[in-house]
């Protein structure tokens, strides 16, 4: 299963690489760790005519921490380095990525731009509202994340933009979060899955966003359990379970039928729901 | 100092480990060329035209291969085992095809062979190639296969019907007639894949000068390869070498024979005057490479008041997939082996295989026994509950007696001889595992305790006969070098069993000399010739008792040599420590090296009939197989929500007669496990209503992972078989055999499903079938 | 083509390969370095995993040239140069670790990176490590026996 030919590109900075794939269009594509584009290229379900090669590009990796509390990851960012981040959704749900040998080399940006919905950090970014840096030789635009993801395999990214970098918003006080999936075996694809950022005030929910992955043509956001939630406390989990599990649109899987995957959603959702409950300050 | 019987390590693993071991994809002669194959995406389609003219040309491409290009060459491939000698048998042959002519019938059937400067410009040019096809509807459901009106496999032939065979003994009516309870049930159990860690490969180099085609291939079966080959390339089998070097991982696939590529690269290597390789990638792997599995039964069974079985009945339909080549192995192996551990005086069992358009069904790892004893252990569990029998007790109550062996079961076994047990005593082997899974105390504390608490544990434990060591035969050569290390030579071949270990701690055994010091050839034909192959756990009995043969031969030139030397009798002599020295005079002592120089004169004269050096070839048939037993028992909690299972504890009892090696007895227990486990509940080929394999990956199609596959505590009881010298029975499929029915009964229990007239009878299982089941769908 | 110049097992090596050669094959046929294994092509079975800069990664899911300068160890740079076996290399032979030998190339960069992380580990932390490294032969009972026994003589063997 070898790839077809490519021409392949290695630019020495961020505006040669935009230039690049500006002047190559969209037969050209970005690598960044290649986790998820090679194994495409090696069934020759993707045949790009070039790469453009982004790991001799230093300034797109790293995470600072701002002002606010809020962080800011370079979309080169190995996974392995998200995954030792004290951020607890990042580094819960990235634990669930694949392998580690997988999260050495996959990035979070190359993740999110491959958009599959059956992963996690897409799920984990609409969780926390994420938004993205798009950047183009012309200038940048910040998108939220819910914005970004519009169908399988597929973002809002034009042809001649490259995701450059994650925005995190700070986790307000009083916040839990939790990330639970049902895989067949570690590593794989989830059957379902689901990322909680729960805020409390006393015994109550002041607010709550539940995103899902495996649950449809992209993550999936839950907003009427969501809703649902606010102003509760721990005796509606189940109903606001129910109700995401009610939401969400998988489409079913070799691994899970349908009417299954709704199963495992409220199960997962009603079990995430406690767990951040319980962290939650 | 001998080694026999002892967990001694491997020899062959130094050079594995530092990653020195010569594997097919490893062989580079100069020169080389590479191939690559055009596969229908159809699982039934006319073809209607190919151009290959883009291909042809494409720069590195060194040819494009059609059906039309073979000339005589084409034709479908032997017929590998002929049916066996069943009255009223129905056998309709209809065999592989190098390059599909006209039609395909499985997705995967090669169309085109290229062969290019590399691996990367070979798959360039597949896609180059234009084929126009004509789809046809595709045969998939074994039971709407041989209704009227089914689209046909194989038009000619009129029906989708491969073989029709039954098999009887006893009257069946008659305990029918007057038995107190009758269960009837049926089952469904589904198609897997082999998936060895390496696909499978072949490399061949064409010597125009020395007049020799020497071919390295991942095949079981090197000797029987290189016969072939040699008659259909024209060649004397002596100018053909076949060499099976490390394979990785066999598992039975690699024992069919004459797959397409490997009958069209030595052909290719010989017509373009360069060497050529093929190696498989996995996604081929998927539909190029044998499957097995799928069955459905319809069964019956009659028992008396105090559970015992009166007899069986079995109906069942067989999947062999487009083509049939390996004949009737695998259900016959399924009709024979429902009979277990189990008195069954009255049996009738039919079985209907079924061409479907799907890939070729051969032998994997329990190779249709799988099957009998899911049924025969579902229906005594079935009964077990019926009657208000405890599900051990009503085994124990069907046993066979360990004064009946050999036990005549009265009907033909895959060997093509009458089936009987040689030898066995059953019940110290279910009283072991219900000891080792605390039976007792599970059914009284453990499970109470954990319902109560609203967790769902269960527990099984299933019997299964193996049966192994099957003719036709094997043979060995060993040999004392000057050098004062022995070598041994056999004709099958090596995937990891650790022949290299086991048949050198036979010869060691005889010979006095350390195990370290025996070095192991398999699979070379220059270096043994004769044999048939590693399959049907006969590696250990066949091959080991002929190296045990020829070790005692040996044995007996050393005595009779040294003797002759020191000029006393052979009484007198002790054999250790690679030597011979006479008993209590240690001074005169001969290394096993000079005696073997002493024994290759080159100058002088010997005596009439004598034979130069210390060797010895042997070769050992067994009159029939030899019968291995086991029970496995297993504690299994499920999450009864998400339906997902952990696996709390699991125990193997085998009977496997006498052991060589107990650790690597032990490695083959636990990987069969692991590949049960992986059909029980893991792995299933997903299948549209077109033939097309949706889940043609590692991501999709799921094998066991280490968190998968629990610790397993491994007993043994031994019942030497009487049928070879060593009492040796074969041990590698036994972890496979007994899982999905082992897991059905389980899982049942954990989640108390029959309390709720529910049953599982069907594999492969998942959460997302358990939650299907458990909610009554 | 394209010129990649990196380190293997501490030597400096170049290679002149088309773009698209995965670093799979690179090792493999341009490098001569045949105890890596290739098992899927698609990073699933882990047999092709090797050290990049001392993490583990999967070979087949490298392209040449991405490994530009990379420092890479295979299971050739894991065993001692006088011909003996490594810790891990003999607690596998102990164990009875492997049976074909065709994942095992991949266990033993995996373990060597990871006992390298966690000197002290559970039975269930190795069995997650090696949850990326599929074996069909073992059904791995005797690699995590071999991982524990090579984890015990390491920290033996520390000063």
């Amino acid at each position: 299963m070898k790839p077809a030919p490519f021409d392949w590109h290695v630019p020495d900075s961020l505006d040669a690489a935009l230039a690049l794939k500006a002047a190559l269009g969209e037969e050209a594509r970005f690598i960044a760790g290649g986790q998820s584009l090679i194994p495409a290229m090696n069934f020759r379900m993707a045949q790009p005519a070039a790469l453009i090669d982004l790991s001799r590009l230093p300034a797109l990796a790293g995470i600072t921490t701002e002002p606010d509390g809020g962080l800011t990851i370079g979309a080169m960012t190995r996974h392995r380095t998200v995954e030792h981040h004290p951020h607890p959704l990042l580094s819960e749900a990235m634990a669930e990525v694949a392998h580690p040998q997988i999260r050495a080399r996959g990035t979070l940006g190359g993740n999110l731009a491959h958009a599959d919905p059956a992963s996690e950090m897409p799920a984990v970014m609409l969780a926390l509202d994420a938004s993205f840096d798009l950047r183009r030789a012309g200038g940048t635009r910040r998108l939220p994340a819910a914005d970004f993801f519009l169908a399988p395999l597929t973002t809002a990214l034009e042809p001649d933009e490259m995701l450059a970098a994650i925005r995190i918003p700070p986790l307000p006080p009083g916040t839990g979060t939790a990330f639970l999936e049902l895989a067949r075996r570690q590593g794989d694809y989830a059957m379902m899955g689901v990322a909680v950022v729960l805020t409390r005030a006393a015994d109550r929910v002041a607010s709550a966003r539940l995103a899902f992955l495996s649950a449809g043509p992209t993550p999936m956001l839950a907003p009427r359990a969501a809703a649902a939630l606010v102003g509760a406390g721990p005796d509606a989990f189940a109903d606001a379970a129910e109700t995401a599990a009610q939401e969400i649109d998988p489409m079913g899987s070799v691994q899970a039928s349908i009417p299954y995957q709704r199963h495992l959603a409220r199960v997962l959702a009603r079990r995430a729901l406690a767990l951040a409950w319980g962290r939650a300050a | 100092m001998s080694s026999f019987g002892k967990p001694l390590t491997r020899n062959e693993d130094p050079r594995l480990l530092r990653g020195e071991a010569l594997f097919v994809d490893d062989v580079t002669p100069a020169g080389l060329l590479h191939a690559a194959f055009l596969r229908s995406p159809h699982a039934h389609a006319h073809i209607r035209a190919v151009d290959v003219a883009a291909a042809r040309a494409r720069p590195g491409v060194q040819a494009v291969i059609l059906a039309e290009d073979l000339g005589t060459y084409w034709q479908p491939g032997p017929l590998l085992v002929p049916p066996p000698p069943i009255p009223g048998i129905i056998f309709n042959q209809r065999c592989q095809v190098p390059l599909a002519r006209g039609i395909v019938r499985h997705v995967g059937e090669p169309i085109a062979m290229v062969v290019a400067d590399s691996r990367y410009i070979a798959e360039d040019a597949v896609g180059d190639i234009d084929v126009t096809y004509e789809t046809l509807d595709a045969v998939g459901d074994l039971e709407a296969a041989l209704e009227p009106g089914s689209p046909l496999v194989h038009a000619d032939l009129g029906t989708n019907l491969a073989a029709e065979a039954r098999q009887a003994r006893g009257d069946y009516a008659a305990a029918r007639a007057r038995a107190y309870h009758i269960i009837r049930r049926r089952f469904a159990y589904d198609r897997g894949a082999s998936i060895p860690m390496e696909t499978r490969g072949v490399v061949a180099e064409w010597d125009r000068r020395a007049d020799r085609l020497t071919i390295w291939d991942t095949t079981q079966a090197p000797v029987v390869i290189r016969n072939g080959l040699a008659a259909m390339l024209g060649l004397s089998e002596r100018q053909v070498r076949v060499v099976a070097p490390n394979i990785g991982g066999g598992f039975g696939p690699k024992m069919m024979m004459f797959y397409p590529e490997e009958v069209l690269v030595p052909w290719a290597a010989m017509r373009l005057g360069r060497p050529v390789k093929w190696i498989e990638d996995r996604l081929e792997h998927f539909t190029a490479t044998t499957h097995e599995r799928l069955q459905i039964h319809e069964a019956e069974m009659a028992l008396d008041a105090e559970g015992r079985i009166l007899g069986v009945r079995d109906e069942f339909l067989h999947d062999t997939g487009a083509y049939d080549p390996y004949g009737l192995t695998v259900p016959i192996n399924s009709q024979c082996t429902l009979l277990g551990c189990y008195h069954v005086p009255a049996y009738d069992s039919r079985f209907r295989a079924v061409f479907t358009n799907r890939t070729l069904v051969t032998p994997y790892r329990g190779a249709g026994r799988q099957h009998g004893v899911f049924v025969m252990e579902r229906l005594l569990d079935a009964a077990a509950r019926e009657l208000g029998l405890d599900r051990v007790e009503i085994r124990r109550r069907n046993l066979i007696p360990p004064d009946a062996f050999p036990y005549d079961q009265g009907i033909i076994y895959q060997d093509f001889t009458r089936l009987s047990y040689d030898s066995g005593n059953y019940a110290p082997i279910l009283e072991k595992a219900r000891a080792a899974i605390g039976y007792d105390e599970f059914l009284a504390e453990e499970q109470p305790a954990a319902r109560a608490a609203g967790r769902a544990l269960g527990l099984g434990i299933v019997c299964y006969v193996e049966g192994t060591g099957i003719g036709p035969y094997e043979g060995a050569r060993v040999q004392v070098q000057s050098s004062g290390r022995v070598s041994l030579a056999t004709g099958i071949g090596s995937q990891g069993q650790g022949h290299g270990t086991a048949f050198a701690q036979i010869v060691a055994e005889q010979l006095g000399v350390d195990a370290r010091m025996v070095d192991v050839v398999t699979g070379d034909t220059d270096q043994f010739q004769w044999g048939v192959g590693t399959f049907a756990s006969r590696g250990a009995v066949v091959a080991g008792s002929a190296t045990h043969e020829a070790a005692l031969a040996v044995r007996a030139k050393i005595l009779k040599t040294a003797a002759d030397h020191f000029e006393c009798a052979e009484a007198d002599l002790v054999l250790a420590d690679g030597a011979v020295h006479i008993d209590g005079v240690p001074e005169r002592r001969i290394t096993l090296g000079a005696l073997a120089g002493l024994a290759n004169p080159m100058r002088g004269a010997v005596a009439p009939g004598t034979e130069p050096g210390l060797e010895a070839t042997r070769y050992f048939g067994p009159a029939s197989g030899a019968t291995a037993a086991g029970v496995h028992a297993m504690i299994i909690e499920v999450d009864a929500e998400t339906m997902r299972p952990t696996i709390r504890r699991y125990v193997v009892v085998h009977d496997c007669g006498t052991v060589i090696n107990p650790l690597i007895l032990a490695g083959q227990i636990q990987g069969g496990v692991a590949q049960g486990i992986g059909n029980a509940f893991f792995e299933k080929l997903a299948w549209d209503d077109q033939g097309q394999l949706l889940n043609a990956t590692l991501a999709d199609y799921l094998i066991p992972t280490a968190l998968d596959v629990p610790r397993m505590e491994l007993d043994h009881t031994v019942t030497p078989s009487p049928l070879n010298p060593l009492g040796v029975k074969g041990a590698g499929e036994a972890g496979a055999i007994p899982v999905g029915a082992l897991f059905a009964q389980a899982l049942e229990d954990a989640l108390d499903l029959p309390a709720r007239g529910v049953e599982i009878n069907e594999m492969p299982l998942s959460p997302c079938r358990l939650w299907e089941i458990a909610s009554g769908g | 083509m394209i010129t990649v110049r990196l380190t293997v097992n501490g030597q400096p090596r170049t290679a002149t390969v088309e773009p698209r050669r995965l670093l799979s094959d690179l090792l493999r046929h341009d490098l001569g370095l045949t105890g890596t294994h290739v098992g899927c092509e698609h990073g699933v079975c882990g047999a092709c995993t090797i050290l990049w800069d001392g993490q583990a990664v999967r070979s087949c899911l490298a392209l040449a040239g991405q490994a530009e300068g990379a420092a890479i160890t295979t299971v050739e740079g894991l065993s001692p140069a006088d011909g003996s076996l490594s810790v891990l290399q003999q607690a596998f032979r102990d164990a009875h670790a492997l049976q074909c030998g065709y994942c095992t190339p991949g266990m033993l960069a995996t373990l060597t990176e990871f006992l390298a992380e966690t000197p002290d580990p559970t039975e269930d932390q190795l069995r997650h490590a090696l949850s990326g490294n599929l074996c069909r032969c073992t059904g791995y009972q005797h690699i995590v026996d071999a991982a524990l026994l090579a984890a015990k003589r390491l920290r033996e063997a520390r000063p």
